[in-house]
């Protein structure tokens, strides 16, 4: 079923994820941030900025090895970890970052 | 606890005529996620999987290009080229990209990935590995 945002109809797949990567625009991450009762705060963007930029330059979505990590070096040594990560996204970084930031499903992600 | 397995992931062929070279990196991805000891070797055709400016817009695939370059956040610093195949298709180190990874323990200092070895060393590489993946 598709997902409103701003007025646009936007398709998605199974599971949630944007068929089309190019439609998104930050209301997706709004929009499916509500349906899943999560306000969105800065450390989320952060996240999910990066997450668009990681995408844009490597053409993949990150491990969540690979997102921990880099999360560590870019906002410090005490968000570099899953529980941080995880208390911002109960769902899994990978699958409800991933998603909110309109990335295709992580690849290898279980 | 079990001993880490030497994995070795041969590609031979180019980019986009297959699914092979794609299909390669997907698995190195995720095996990546298991702590294993990778190798990646490119050889023959493989070689051009690695070259630079890669366009893909008249044959409207996705260029997966640009994805070699985070093979260093997954840990894999072992990429070995061969120099016969590349000398046989008229190319050098300079037309591949230069790929790196960042060493935690020497404050990121960026490092090569890629090695250029000769066909003896290239079979002598692969007979060492535990497991040898072809694609």
């Amino acid at each position: 079923m598709p997902i409103e945002v701003n007025g646009k109809s936007l398709e998605v797949d199974e599971e949630g994820y944007l068929a089309n990567i190019n439609d998104w625009e930050p209301g997706v991450a709004d929009v499916m941030s509500k349906e899943d009762d999560l306000t969105l705060t800065d450390e989320h963007w952060d996240i999910i900025n990066y997450l668009r930029e990681y995408y844009e330059e490597y053409q993949i979505a990150p491990a969540v090895r690979v997102l921990t990590k880099a999360v560590g070096k870019k906002f410090g040594k005490d968000k570099g970890n899953s529980k941080y990560l995880y208390g911002l996204f109960p769902y899994g970084p990978a699958k409800q970052a991933c998603r909110y930031a309109g990335l295709p499903k992580p690849t290898g992600c279980v | 606890m079990a001993e880490t397995k030497q994995f070795f992931y041969l590609n031979r062929k180019a980019p986009y005529g297959t699914i092979y070279a794609w299909e390669s990196l997907e698995v190195v991805l995720i095996g990546a996620a298991f702590d294993q000891d990778v190798s990646l070797a490119f050889v023959e055709d493989g070689v051009y999987q690695l070259t630079k400016n890669q366009d893909t817009t008249g044959i409207g695939m996705k260029n997966f290009s640009p994805t070699y370059a985070a093979l260093g956040d997954y840990d894999i610093k072992k990429v070995y080229v061969e120099q016969e195949s590349l000398t046989e298709r008229g190319l050098t180190l300079d037309d591949l990209q230069h790929l790196t990874w960042e060493d935690e323990d020497e404050d990121w200092a960026e490092k090569d990935s890629i090695t250029v070895v000769s066909r003896a060393e290239m079979a002598a590489l692969m007979d060492a590995a535990d497991v040898v993946f072809s694609f």
